[in-house]
C-alpha cells in the first residue's frame, strides 16, 4: 500500500513539475529569442528521442553528482538526495519535454483575436497569461496531457530499476518473498489499472468543467 | 538557368538556417562533444565493441518482430471495436484498455516471473516441444511488447477503420466486390493510410520501451551498457553512448516513415 501511495505522489510530483515546465517552455518556444527557442527545440527533441529509462538513469546519477560536487564546491556537507525529490525531478524533467509540446499546440489553437484582445486592454503579459492565455488553452490542452498524466503514473513503474521504492519494486519483493509471483503481478497490475480508470473519471470531469460555455463536441460533429 | 536559381534557393535557405547564434550553439555543441571524447574514458570500447553492435542487432530484431506482430494483431483488434458486434467489440475493447492502463514493466514482469514460475509445475508443459524455448527470457519479451503493441495500436486502428469514408465502402460494394476484397482492396489501405503519422509514433514509443527487455535478463542493447557500467565503474560514458545509439535509430526510424509517407498517393481526409 505504501508503494501505491509513493507512485501516486511521485505522479502528481512530476505531473506539476511538468506543467510548470512546460508552460515556460511552450511560451519560450512560442514567444522567446531565438536562442531561447533552439535550446528548447534541442531540449524537447533530445528527451523525446531517448527511453525513459535511460534518462532516468543518466538523470538519476548525474543529477544527484551533480549537485553533491556543487554543494563540496562550496563548501558544505555531501547530502543524501531522498528517492521521492530525486524521482520526481527526473520524471517532471522528462514530462515537461512533452508537456511544452502539448501546451505549445493548445495555446496555438486559441483563436489569436482573444490575446489581441487581452493586449489592446493594455493587461500585463503575466496577467493574460492568468486571465486568457490559460484558461483558454485548458480545452485544448487537457486531452494530451490527461495522456502524460497516464503516462506518468505507468513511468513510476520504471523508477523500480533505479531502486525506487514504489509499487512495482513492493510487488517485485513482495513476491520474491513470498513466491506467489503471479499473484503479486496481477494484483500490482490491477490497483495500476483501478489507478487509470479513475484517472480517466476525473478527466472526463475536468473536460467537461474546462470546455463550459464552448459548443459540444458531439453537436459539432 | 533552372539549376542556378535552384542552387541560389538551397544557399538562401542555407544562410536562414544558418543564423548567428545557430553557429554559435553548434560550437558550443561540438565543443561539448569533443569535451566528451577527450576527457572522458573511451578505452573500453575495443573491447565491448562486438558486444554492443549484437546488442544493437538483438534491440533493432526485437523492436521489427514485435511490431509487424503487434500491428497484425491490432487489425482485428481495431476491426471489432470499430465494426464488430458486442461479443467481438467488448472483449476487443477490454484488452486494449487493460493493456494501456497498466505499466508495460508489469505486464513484461506478470509474464516473465508470474507466468515463467506456473508453467513448470506442470509435467506436460515441461515434457512439450515448446519448453526448451519456455525456459529461455526473449519469448516472454516479444510476447509482452507484442500485446503491448498491438493495445496501443488497436486503439488507432479503431480510429482509422472508422475514419474512412461510407462512401467509399458504399461504392465498392456496387462495383460487386466481395467483403474480403473489399476489406483488402479499399478499407485496409485507406485506414493505414490514416494511421500512418501515429503509427511513426508508436513505432519511436516501441523504440523506447525495448530497454525495458533487460530487466528480464534478454542481452539488448541496454544490458550491454549495464555491464560495461559494472564492469569498468564508468558511470555516464555508457549511458551517454547509448542516449547516442537511441537517437541515431529513432533518428533513422522517423526519415524512414516520412520517406513512406511521402509515397502515399494523395493527402486523404
Amino acid at each position: 500500500m505504501l508503494g501505491l501511495l509513493h507512485s501516486i505522489e511521485i505522479a502528481l510530483g512530476a505531473t506539476c513539475l511538468g506543467l510548470l515546465i512546460g508552460t515556460g517552455g511552450a511560451y519560450g518556444k512560442l514567444y522567446g529569442g531565438p536562442v531561447v527557442r533552439d535550446l528548447l527545440a534541442v531540449y524537447t527533441t533530445i528527451v523525446r528521442a531517448v527511453p525513459e529509462l535511460v534518462l532516468i538513469l543518466l538523470l538519476y546519477y548525474a543529477g544527484t553528482d551533480l549537485i553533491n560536487q556543487a554543494l563540496t564546491a562550496i563548501g558544505y556537507q555531501r547530502i543524501d538526495i531522498s528517492g521521492l525529490a530525486a524521482g520526481i525531478a527526473v520524471l517532471g524533467f522528462v514530462q515537461g519535454a512533452y508537456s511544452t509540446e502539448v501546451i505549445r499546440g493548445a495555446i496555438l489553437a486559441i483563436p489569436q483575436g482573444q490575446i489581441e484582445a487581452a493586449r489592446a486592454y493594455g493587461m500585463s503579459p503575466s496577467l493574460m497569461l492568468r486571465r486568457i492565455t490559460l484558461p483558454a488553452m485548458l480545452p485544448f490542452a487537457i486531452p494530451g496531457l490527461a495522456n502524460l498524466w497516464l503516462i506518468a503514473t505507468k513511468d513510476t513503474a520504471l523508477l523500480a530499476v533505479v531502486g525506487f521504492y514504489e509499487l512495482a519494486l513492493a510487488t517485485r519483493q513482495a513476491a520474491g518473498v513470498t513466491k506467489a509471483y503471479f499473484t503479486f503481478f496481477f494484483a500490482a497490475g490491477v490497483l495500476y489499472l483501478l489507478l487509470s480508470l479513475f484517472s480517466n473519471f476525473l478527466i472526463g470531469r475536468v473536460e467537461a468543467w474546462s470546455r463550459r460555455g464552448m459548443p459540444s463536441l458531439k453537436e459539432a460533429r | 538557368m533552372a539549376n542556378e536559381a535552384a542552387i541560389i534557393n538551397v544557399a538562401a535557405r542555407t544562410s536562414l538556417w544558418l543564423q548567428p547564434h545557430r553557429i554559435v550553439l553548434i560550437l558550443v555543441a561540438l565543443g561539448l562533444v569533443l569535451g566528451a571524447i577527450f576527457y572522458m574514458r573511451w578505452d573500453w570500447l575495443p573491447q565491448y565493441y562486438e558486444m554492443g553492435l549484437l546488442g544493437i542487432w538483438r534491440s533493432l530484431w526485437i523492436l521489427a518482430v514485435t511490431c509487424v506482430l503487434g500491428f497484425l494483431l491490432a487489425v482485428p483488434l481495431g476491426l471489432a471495436q470499430a465494426t464488430g458486434s458486442f461479443w467481438f467489440a467488448a472483449p476487443a475493447k477490454v484488452f486494449c484498455t487493460v493493456i494501456r492502463g497498466t505499466p508495460l514493466l508489469i505486464q513484461l514482469w506478470l509474464l516473465y516471473y508470474g507466468l515463467g514460475s506456473l508453467f513448470p509445475q506442470y509435467p506436460w508443459i515441461r515434457e512439450s516441444w515448446m519448453w526448451p524455448y519456455l525456459r529461455q527470457a526473449w519469448p516472454y519479451g516479444v510476447l509482452a511488447l507484442t500485446l503491448s503493441f498491438a493495445g496501443y495500436e488497436g486503439e488507432v486502428m479503431r480510429g482509422a477503420f472508422a475514419g474512412v469514408p461510407k462512401g467509399q465502402l458504399e461504392a465498392a460494394r456496387a462495383f460487386g466486390m466481395s467483403r474480403w476484397k473489399i476489406f483488402r482492396r479499399i478499407w485496409l489501405p485507406q485506414a493505414f493510410y490514416r494511421a500512418l503519422p501515429t503509427l511513426t509514433g508508436e513505432t519511436v514509443l516501441q523504440l523506447k520501451s525495448t530497454p525495458l527487455v533487460a530487466t528480464i535478463s534478454v542481452i539488448d542493447i541496454f544490458a550491454v551498457s549495464s555491464k560495461v557500467r559494472q564492469d569498468t565503474y564508468l558511470t555516464y560514458e555508457p549511458l551517454l553512448l547509448l542516449a547516442l545509439i537511441y537517437m541515431t535509430i529513432t533518428g533513422i526510424l522517423v526519415f524512414a516513415f516520412s520517406r513512406i509517407e511521402a509515397r502515399i498517393p494523395n493527402k486523404v481526409g
